[in-house]
């Protein structure tokens, strides 16, 4: 074990002594570095960098940017919202006012219509006992004559052909139904006083 | 490791790979001497480039504010670079400026190790020392630079002298901080990348090599089987020495960070 390994120790540092120490370089390998390392610096520098900078920035611009907006969507549809909610209470508040104003109008088209028909009721009745009134009277006239001369014809048939004249017997209906009219009217003023 | 290389020694016809091997045949000028031509590690650290630069500007090249998985894999290595190594270490006021550079760097490490771990190309560029060196000192030079340019010649005077220490202990301190700071610091920060990813690249030959010489040169059937056992060992290696390479890439990248923070705040402490 130990001998393979002090061999293989030998061999590697005779070999490294020989013909090669790898801690000397090779000005092949250090231009051909130096040479990539500086146009990988370059491109680096003026490609690669600015453009994963750029895409960062536009990504957080981005983000920000959605957040921002999503922020001025909310506060507007809040204000939105705040008056869609007044209107709506105002509407309501609108709408009740209609509502009492009806009902009033309603109160008072019904209130004047029963006073208009009250109106109407007392001038039709009004009207009627007037016509009636006025039936009366002419039914009292028209009997007065008719009665007068029924009457007249009535006693002339009893009393006979001394009373056909006229004046005369006219005089003696007249009397006759003035007096019938002064009872009527002693009767009715008792039946009044009575009532 | 060592059962390979006891059976290895005792039959005798064992011979682990050297560090030469760890490079390939140049391709210009062909079959150069070791460490003198261009080879596929040069290749390789070009590679990285294209392909750091193709994944990216691929993956983000719509932009989209919904990113694709593909997007977001790499908003993510972004964003690994961006906050979890240069915005925690540097701070808020200091960061964005170094995004970049940081990026760069620690891309470029880590693809370049994870070529070790790729078949056909596997070679991690910085097992070989020039790159690492290169790397260690564009880091070296640009936080001293970064550290003069804030505070003028003043910046060495508050980088090797701490604050809030007894006169008595300063001539003791000032020559430890002088060496550690501006001759150790490069020195571990190259080598440390270098080392973990030759020794990688290493096991991965000695495994290679180890498991050939068992399954295809011994006759006996237990040296085969045997061979077969290193092969499974090496999947677990395998699998700790990807973690070794995005691990040596955040150390990396991440001491790059910490330097550069030690110049821009020098006075903080």
């Amino acid at each position: 074990m130990e001998m393979g390994e002090r061999m293989i120790r030998a061999q590697l540092l005779q070999a490294a002594a020989e013909d090669a120490n790898p801690l000397v370089p090779n000005p092949w390998e250090i231009l051909a570095s130096a040479v990539g390392f500086a146009a990988l610096l370059f491109v680096v520098v003026k490609f690669i960098a600015p453009a994963f900078e750029k895409a960062y920035q536009d990504r957080r611009q981005a983000i920000e940017g959605g957040l921002h907006e999503a922020e001025k969507a909310q506060a507007e549809a809040e204000a939105l919202k705040a008056e869609y909610e007044k209107n709506l209470s105002e509407a309501r508040a609108e709408a009740s006012r209609l509502r009492e104003e009806a009902r009033a109008e309603g109160a008072e088209i019904v209130a004047e219509h029963k006073e208009k028909a009250a109106a109407e009721a007392a001038r039709i009745t009004e009207q009627a006992q007037q016509h009636i009134a006025a039936e009366r009277a002419s039914a009292a006239h028209s009997l007065q004559a008719e009665v007068g001369t029924l009457a007249t014809q009535l006693a002339s048939r009893i009393v006979g052909e001394a009373l056909e004249d006229d004046t005369r017997s006219q005089r003696v209906v007249d009397r006759f139904l003035a007096d019938l009219d002064a009872d009527q009217s002693a009767q009715a003023g008792q039946t009044g006083a009575a009532q | 490791m060592q059962s390979l290389a006891l059976m290895a020694t005792n039959e005798g016809g064992f011979t682990p790979p050297t560090i030469s091997e760890t490079h390939l045949p140049e391709i210009f000028p062909w079959m150069a001497e070791w460490g003198t031509g261009f080879g596929k590690n040069m290749l390789m650290a070009i590679l990285s480039v294209i392909i750091i630069y193709l994944f990216f500007m691929w993956a983000i090249r719509k932009r989209s504010l919904v990113p694709s998985r593909l997007q977001w894999a790499a908003e993510a290595g972004y964003g690994f670079v961006r906050n979890t190594i240069a915005k925690d270490i540097l701070g808020e006021k200091h960061f964005a400026k170094w995004v970049p550079f940081l990026f760069a760097i620690f891309f470029f490490v880590l693809v370049n190790n994870l070529f070790g771990a790729i078949p056909f190309l596997q070679m991690p560029t910085f097992s070989h020392a020039g790159p690492a060196y290169l790397m260690a000192a564009i880091v070296y030079f640009t936080w001293i630079g970064v550290g003069v340019q804030k505070y003028g010649p003043r910046y060495f005077k508050l980088a090797v002298v701490p604050a809030g220490v007894p006169k008595a202990v300063l001539p003791l301190l000032i020559p430890l901080e002088i060496i550690s700071n501006f001759i150790v610091r490069p020195v571990t920060h190259s080598l440390r990348l270098m080392a973990v990813m030759l020794a990688g690249h290493m096991i991965v030959m000695l495994a290679g090599s180890g498991a050939e010489f068992l399954i295809g040169q011994q006759e006996s059937l237990l040296m085969n089987a045997t061979g077969v056992l290193v092969l499974i060992g090496f999947i677990a290696l395998y699998f700790l020495e990807l973690l070794m390479m995005v691990l040596q890439a955040f150390v990396f990248a991440l001491l790059t960070a910490i330097y550069l923070q030690g110049a821009i705040e020098a006075d903080a402490h």
